[in-house]
């Protein structure tokens, strides 16, 4: 691409004074990209009148090692592309491949695959809010949320021993029984975690400067949202009620009462409410979950060598970020004949250059920060 | 996987003469299916009764409502309806992608746009399938459309239709080498300009790749 | 003889007491500002449910020197596009403008470098305001965008909030009626009441603009990690960088030490002149005391010999500290014969202590505001300058006047001023809010105006 030209922003614009635009160069190493994202900005003086996202810095070819691993080799790759919701991703590759097997999860497998997944996706939704608001220029919050996901960090580490890239489940169930002071810990996180989001809150809901720079941010309105593919948080700020979670339940989402938090406007200060208020549901969950875990057989029966009959299907799961889709085709052999993943980060981050237009610089972070893109899921 | 030795089953074909040793006929389908299949007419479940064990036909075809309109409106550009563990799927013709998907949009309440991709069977005559995985909020269902294309054909873009395509396409592009007639800046997006080649396809051999690549960007002979 | 001896005496005091004040300033101040670094990373960590540094020496107390040395070796990078002589300038402008504002400052009735400069205040303000050029150039001389940007957002917000600040301080040197430092102090003494309690409106303007001058959160977009990487000092590193740092922390030294002098009595104790009150005089040497016992207790837990060494170090220097200044308080009990000689004495070492004290809890508030708060934007900062600290701290000027034509007229002085000044502040402070209420009507009409577009 030539380096001083965005696609999709004409040849030349006005600008206030008749200027010259200036082309910023924003990553792929700047502090508040959240990884290697590098975004091309024009901008008049501080004004962003174009700008184009230049991705591909982390691709790791993750569709390609598909194809040249067993089922079960690939799992723990899934666990590489969100980072932070690990868990999340493991759970929909996995109940993908249940699918094409037409196998199903043991009871008590999904009751605990539950469990382990909202606790990540509070442990996402943390880290969004810490970095999020350290981008917006508060950087207190960040530690919070971090001292709270520590302790959901060690419950993965005491369930599967691994913190960040767990590989918690296994295509059929679990790998471990869970471990015995699993419910009592859940337990003591939720407690002591309801009156720390209302410690966040008092930091940031009703700060001036906070709606200041949150309210009217980078609009999406539901008809855009759509349009653009945007999914999770974003689009439910957007006003439009749709959580896979409750839509086409899985795992074992549809005997637990929640709520689906939906904004009305669509600004990053509606996806601020609706992650924070996500939190608490997500919370609720593991609260109902822990209550009556049924006793059983944690893996279902598949062989040790997985032929899926041919056939492909598509399974998407309620990923921290989005809809997280997997879709798998198998020829009958032993290895996927392909395996698409569709990252929810990717396909939001879409929604960027049409919600940063005619925003300041300033801005621009705060809407990369509200998208809560992970550049290892959107490269992959 | 580099060269597939065996023959590809393009999944359209009823595959009901080998899943003999696998595991999955006698245990219970998945009670909790997403809602993709349409909810009305659905053709007889393969493998519903347990007593019986025959062998399992997973690709059935689809006729159900839906179905008929698109057959009604498109005729013969509806290639085939299958349905696969409960998923629709749609085959049309290339050419009439974007013309489909519209109508599936505005028509049939598709409005969301979930993922767009492309497979490569290699033995085919028309070697690529560009997958587009649609939702419908108002009915709450999924559907997936596929379009089958020779290397080189040109597929028509449906970024107008869902702008969400635009990436995806993009992605595809760069992932499989198929042109997406239409687009408003069709580049690559996760590999550098200069890749040479299209690394999802499946003769796309990653280790001379990688070899030409240590090649010229490293300067020495290997980097396995 | 006698005479060359008085001569040189006269000499010495005219030129090398300065001086030696100045060198003493410029050789301990990186100290200073190094362990005010230190004390703002402990703050923070303490508000964030962390520890901060830990590991260099006792409670992390020698990390500034580690800090400092590993600043000095780093390697000195001058980009190859940068203009090399402006970016070699550049950070030397901004510290010596910093070092050179302290000058006008009295940290005591006695130290001070540039003595009796009629214009004292303005003088501080006027170089400290100097400082800008070395940001200004420094960002445009190292080619780069984020630099540039910094470098124009920082002098934006200086002409901006230096109107806001400039009035602010027009309202205590109304009361005080003169701009010689010195004087401005004794003004308070002899008025019985500090300014900042005749004008605290005008004291919190100049709080939120010192905040904004001096680039500090909420304000610190020049340097806006988030947004501009680190705004004018992207391209800098090592020595040079840590020169920058040195003029920001001067900076916020010098305007604190502003607000002192003309707000908060400088050196003078609370209630200075209130006899009954001389128990406060206890506060000082009782302050450092405890901190001393507490280093003291703190001693047998440091895991290291060298550590427990160092821990009863800091607590011998607290106590040394604390028998400073408790001496020239309690002598005068012991042995009255020697008030008047310990006198001096006491205003020296007391004024030292209650203006550096000021100035911390000044600094602290800097601080605690950095940890809380989010950041501004830029449109945001500017509206918040020219919407409503420059009109506030003008009407607020307006009004400190009529109020004290008022207490001219009543011959009100000293408390008996707030009389006057209260309601003048009390109008201030409600005109504010209807500004506000205003500009947030204005800005609610106007969001909606976001024109549509098309996907891009």
């Amino acid at each position: 691409m030539a380096s001083n030209t965005i696609a999709g922003t004409g040849e030349k614009q006005q600008t206030l004074l008749g200027a010259d635009e200036l082309i910023l160069n924003m990553g792929p190493q700047h502090p508040s990209t959240h990884g290697v994202l590098r975004v091309k900005l024009k901008l008049d003086g501080e004004r962003v009148i174009g700008s184009e996202c230049l991705i591909g810095y982390l691709h790791r070819g993750v569709e390609k090692i598909a194809e040249n691993r067993t089922y079960q080799q690939f799992a723990p790759y899934v666990d590489r592309m969100d980072y932070v919701a690990a868990v999340s991703n493991g759970l929909g590759y996995c109940e993908a491949v249940e699918k094409l097997l037409m196998v199903e999860a043991p009871p008590r497998a999904r009751v605990i695959r539950t469990i382990l997944t909202e606790l990540q996706r509070i442990a996402s939704h943390l880290l969004w809010l810490g970095t999020h608001a350290l981008d917006i220029g508060a950087l207190t919050p960040l530690f919070y949320c971090f001292r709270e996901r520590e302790e959901i960090l060690k419950i993965f580490e005491k369930y599967c021993g691994a913190r960040l890239t767990t590989h918690a489940f296994r295509i059929g169930g679990l790998q471990y029984e869970a471990h015995d002071t699993l419910e009592k810990d859940v337990e003591r996180f939720c407690k002591a975690f309801e009156p720390r989001i209302k410690d966040y809150e008092d930091l940031l809901t009703q700060n001036r400067i906070w709606l200041g720079r949150t309210k009217g941010v980078g609009i999406l309105q539901a008809a855009d949202a759509i349009a653009l593919g945007a999914t999770g948080p974003v689009l439910r700020a957007s006003g439009v009620k749709w959580d896979i979670r409750k839509a086409m339940p899985y795992a074992a989402y549809d005997q637990y009462k929640f709520e689906i938090p939906v904004g009305a406007t669509g600004d990053t200060y509606d996806r601020y409410m609706v992650r924070m208020e996500e939190m608490r549901q997500s919370r609720l969950i593991c609260l109902q979950a822990i209550e009556n875990i049924p006793a059983g057989p944690i893996m279902a029966k598949v062989g040790k060598v997985l032929k899926p009959p041919p056939g492909e299907v598509y399974h998407s799961i309620e990923a921290p970020k989005g809809e997280l889709g997997y879709y798998v085709i198998s020829d009958g052999t032993v290895q996927p004949y392909r395996v698409r993943i569709r990252p929810p980060s990717f396909v939001n981050l879409q929604s960027f250059d049409h919600m940063v237009k005619g925003h300041l610089v300033a801005d621009v972070v705060a809407i990369i920060g509200t998208l809560d893109i992970v550049l290892g899921e959107v490269d992959r | 996987m580099a060269d597939e030795p065996k023959e590809q089953q393009p999944s359209g074909v009823p595959a009901g003469d080998k899943p003999a040793g696998s595991s999955a006929p006698t245990s219970t389908p998945p009670a909790k299916a997403p809602a993709a299949a349409p909810p009305a007419a659905a053709p007889p479940k393969p493998a519903a009764p347990p007593p019986p064990k025959p062998p399992v036909q997973l690709q059935t075809p689809l006729n159900n409502e839906l179905v008929g309109r698109v057959r009604a409106k498109f005729a013969a550009a509806l290639l085939e309806a299958i349905e696969d563990r409960k998923q629709a799927i749609l085959t049309v013709e290339c050419g009439r992608l974007a013309e489909v998907a519209q109508y599936l949009r505005d028509e049939e309440k598709f409005d969301l746009l979930s993922d767009l991709t492309a497979v490569d069977w290699p033995r085919r005559e028309k070697r690529f399938d560009v997958v587009l995985n649609l939702y419908s909020f108002a009915k709450n269902e999924r559907l997936r459309v596929k379009a089958r294309a020779g290397d080189g054909e040109q597929v028509p873009s449906v970024a107008g239709v869902w702008p969400t395509a635009n990436w995806l396409e993009r992605e595809a592009f760069d992932m499989f080498g198929i042109i997406f007639a239409g687009h408003p800046n069709l580049t690559r997006i996760l590999l550098p300009d200069e890749w040479q080649g299209y690394p999802l396809r499946k003769d796309y051999d990653i280790i001379e790749q990688d070899t030409s690549w240590v090649k010229e960007n490293l300067g020495i002979e290997s980097g396995q | 003889m006698q005479e060359v001896t008085q001569a040189t005496m006269e000499f010495m005091k005219q030129y090398w007491a300065p001086l030696v004040c100045g060198l003493a300033i410029v050789a301990v101040l990186p100290l200073i500002v190094g362990y005010v670094v230190l004390v703002e990373r402990k703050i923070m960590a303490d508000m964030q449910a962390r520890l901060g540094p830990m590991r260099v020496g006792p409670h992390g107390l020698l990390q500034p020197i580690a800090d400092a040395v590993k600043l000095l070796i780093k390697e000195d990078i001058i980009p190859d596009d940068a203009d090399k002589l402006v970016f070699w300038l550049a950070p030397v402008l901004s510290v010596g403008a910093a070092l050179l504002a302290m000058a006008g400052l009295a940290i005591g009735p006695a130290f001070q470098i540039a003595q009796d400069i009629n214009v004292g205040i303005l003088f501080v303000v006027g170089v400290s305001a100097m400082g800008i050029f070395g940001i200004v150039l420094g960002g445009w001389a190292s080619n780069s965008h984020y630099s540039l940007m910094g470098a124009l957002r920082s002098s934006a917000q200086l002409v901006s909030y230096e109107t806001a600040a400039g009035m602010a301080l027009v309202c205590g040197l109304l009361f005080a009626g003169t701009l010689n430092v010195t004087s401005i102090v004794e003004a308070q003494r002899n008025q019985g009441i500090w300014f900042g309690l005749l004008a605290p409106v005008a004291l919190f303007t100049y709080l939120v603009a010192s905040i904004a001058e001096t680039n500090r959160a909420p304000f610190d977009l020049p340097e806006a990690e988030s947004e501009l990487v680190a705004g004018y000092m992207t391209e800098f590193s090592g020595f040079r960088w840590s020169l920058y740092f040195l003029a920001e922390y001067t900076n916020m030294i010098v305007v604190a030490s502003v607000a002192t002098t003309l707000f908060l009595g400088g050196w003078l104790r609370p209630f200075s002149e209130t006899r009954w009150l001389n128990f406060i005089d206890f506060f000082p040497p009782l302050l450092t005391a405890v901190i001393g016992v507490y280093c003291l207790m703190r001693t047998p837990k440091q895991p290291a010999r060298v550590q427990q060494l160092f821990m009863l170090a800091v607590a011998g220097l607290c106590f040394a500290v604390a028998a400073v200044l408790a001496s020239p308080v309690l002598v005068p009990i012991a042995k009255p014969s020697l008030a008047a000689a310990v006198r001096p004495f006491y205003a020296g070492i007391h004024g030292g202590f209650w203006f550096i004290f000021k100035v911390s809890a000044y600094i602290y508030f800097f601080m605690w505001l950095r940890f809380t708060l989010p950041r501004y934007r830029f449109d945001q900062l500017m509206r918040l300058g020219w919407h409503f600290l420059i009109p506030l701290s003008i009407i607020n000027v307006l009004l400190i006047g009529i109020a004290m034509i008022v207490g001219v007229y009543y011959h009100l002085n000293g408390w008996r001023l707030l009389l006057a000044t209260l309601p003048a502040s009390i109008m201030a402070l409600i005109i504010a809010l209807f500004i506000l209420a205003l500009d947030q009507k204005g800005e609610a009409q106007k969001a909606p105006s976001r024109a549509p577009d098309s996907y891009a």
